[in-house]
């Protein structure tokens, strides 16, 4: 399942590593779980054991929903560098796609939380002067945030344009 | 030192009075307190307490203006100031975005005025020079503005042409054809009409409604102040917008530093065909409340006018601009489920200089984008959008005021501008650095 982005033909798109793919599941896990054993204990000593299994059945129900919701998300998450601009489209219901020019850009942002950490996995903004731009690349392996932010600086200043 | 023409080489201070004018406020707040205090029967203050209050903040006043130095070096604007905190601000000159001049009541009594630099980036509300002798800083905005362009900093200041002025009658009337009045006036005839009916429950919400009536004119009457004797001159460094009736301010708007430029047309304007133009800079959203009510009622670049002179004035601003539709700008039939009321409104096209949207149900709004000031191009769909084959294709600029968005646009064709838009704004950026 592709986004139907408007992508110009000449352009191959980059995504996310599996890694956060990887992550997104192992946080949905571990959430699932807490979830479960907390629901499924509590309303098995109070209520008696058809609450309990009806309660682990939402949980599930729940959790398989939001697991589609992310897969979609992962797999639309995309990017690609072009002769002038960088391009960025993400969004499953919402569908986005932006083109920021080399040029425009203020500095370049590289952050990963604790999970990401754990995972390797870094994300990459784009600024410049408009506080609208949204150019973020999540997900990425150290080595390719590494390289993308140093690309986009070199980029950045070679065709620097004032305001 | 301050006597000195022109922009100090060395270090200077403010004009001698800038701290009685600075603590004024402070001054004024405890002295109302002190007073309310004296007057209230049963409570004996300190009176020697109060008078040390007032003192302190005198004193502060002038320890801050003594500790305030600033000067001009290696084509930067250096503001040091602060006793406890020490701060050190530099304003590199080519970076300026636009020089006021701010004249409140009480410095225009005493003959002075303060200098506010506007800058791209956060704490602009803090570069400011406040303040100098009126022809001082006038001295100071020609001089800065002349070394903004590159030009030496003793370059005279050039001849302004004044080309524009909005008549007095015309800028309250203008302001009463607002809905703030509409209610004004509904809410008076309403409390009128409740106390004819039923005098204990009209007298019981006669005292909100008056007090929200006067609240409200206050606001008018504020406006009205803010946008009185609207002059606009032309010269070689850009246009100079002078405004106020008892605080006045000039500010000056070099050329080509316009992100954006909105054209207004209100409900109530329609019948005298009037339209307000405003312009976007550079400039962060300041959180100073003072800065950004100055900000928000002078930014226009015309607070009301003919659609000819407001015409006129945009292509000065933006040549070659246009906000008539051409043929075939309309969003599609389809687009009216999407937006029903707008969509009879919404238009958007684009040449190669500039991306125009057009927005709004009652009050329609005309966005110009300059391509060569456009930061990123953005497309989104929602799923409605999508189902009817509809896209929204966004112009991000650094001004902070309208976003110049085109809703509801043919996929197919938003589709195309993705292409096509971002290599248009490549080369408006190329032809703009040539010249």
């Amino acid at each position: 399942m592709q986004p139907d982005v408007p992508s110009p033909p000449d352009v191959t798109w980059l995504h996310p590593s599996p890694r956060m793919w990887s992550a997104r599941q192992a946080v949905l896990l571990l959430t699932t779980a807490v979830l479960l054993l907390v629901l499924g204990l509590s309303f098995g000593l109070t209520a008696g054991t058809t609450a309990a299994l009806v309660s682990v059945g939402c949980v599930l129900a729940a959790a398989t929903t939001v697991w589609l919701v992310l897969r979609g998300r992962y797999r639309a998450w995309g990017y690609a560098e072009r002769a002038d601009d960088l391009l960025v489209r993400r969004g499953v219901l919402v569908r986005r796609l932006s083109v920021v020019p080399y040029g425009r850009m203020q500095f370049v942002d590289v952050t990963a939380g604790p999970v990401d950490r754990v995972f390797r996995l870094s994300t990459v903004q784009l600024h410049t002067a408009a506080a609208a731009t949204d150019a973020r690349i999540p997900g990425l392996s150290a080595d390719e945030a590494q390289r993308l932010r140093d690309r986009l600086a070199a980029l950045g200043e070679s065709r620097a344009a004032g305001l | 030192m301050t006597l000195d023409p022109g922009l100090p080489s060395e270090w200077a201070r403010l004009h001698k009075l800038s701290p009685l004018l600075r603590s004024s406020r402070a001054v004024v707040a405890l002295g109302s307190v002190v007073g309310t205090r004296q007057l209230m029967p049963g409570q004996h203050s300190n009176a020697w307490f109060d008078l040390g209050a007032v003192g302190l903040a005198a004193i502060a006043g002038t320890i801050s203006w003594l500790v305030t130095r600033w000067r001009i070096h290696n084509g930067e604007l250096q503001i040091e100031t602060g006793w406890i905190r020490r701060e050190s601000l530099r304003v590199p000159l080519t970076r300026l975005q636009a020089v006021d001049v701010v004249r409140p009541l009480l410095a225009r009594m005493l003959g002075l005025a303060e200098v506010r630099i506007v800058v791209a980036g956060q704490g602009s509300g803090r570069t400011r020079l406040a303040y100098l002798t009126e022809d001082h800083a006038a001295d100071v905005r020609a001089r800065l503005l002349a070394l903004a362009h590159g030009l030496e900093g003793d370059t005279p200041e050039p001849a302004e042409r004044p080309v524009l002025s909005v008549a007095a009658g015309r800028i309250v009337r203008a302001n009463l054809l607002a809905p703030g009045p509409l209610v004004l006036v509904a809410i008076v005839v309403g409390a009128l009409a409740l106390l004819a009916v039923n005098p204990t429950a009209g007298a019981a919400l006669g005292g909100s409604a008056i007090a929200l009536a006067v609240a409200l004119a206050l606001g008018l009457a504020r406006k009205i102040g803010a946008e009185w004797d609207f002059t606009i001159a032309e010269a070689p460094d850009g246009l100079r917008l002078k405004a106020g009736l008892l605080q006045t301010r000039a500010e000056t708007i070099p050329y080509g530093r316009a992100q954006a430029v909105r054209w207004v047309e209100p409900l109530l304007w329609r019948g005298p065909k009037w339209v307000r133009l405003e312009i976007d800079v550079a400039r962060r959203r300041d959180r100073d409340r003072a800065e950004r009510e100055a900000g928000a009622s002078t930014r226009a670049l015309l607070p009301v006018g003919s659609a000819e002179e407001a015409g006129w004035l945009l292509s000065r601003v933006l040549p070659g601009a246009s906000v008539t539709p051409p043929p075939g700008s309309q969003v599609p039939r389809r687009a009216g489920w999407r937006a029903p009321l707008m969509r009879h409104n919404l238009h958007a096209w684009h040449d190669d200089a500039y991306m125009v949207c057009v927005t709004g149900r009652l009050r329609r709004c005309v966005v110009v984008v300059p391509l060569a000031k456009m930061q990123s191009v953005r497309w989104t769909q929602g799923p409605v959008s999508r189902a009817l084959g509809l896209a929204t294709v966004h112009a991000d600029t650094a001004g902070h005021r309208f976003p110049g968005s085109a809703p509801c646009r043919d996929a197919a064709e938003a589709a195309q501008w993705m292409q096509l838009v971002p290599d248009l704004a490549r080369d408006a950026r190329q032809r703009a650095v040539k010249r």
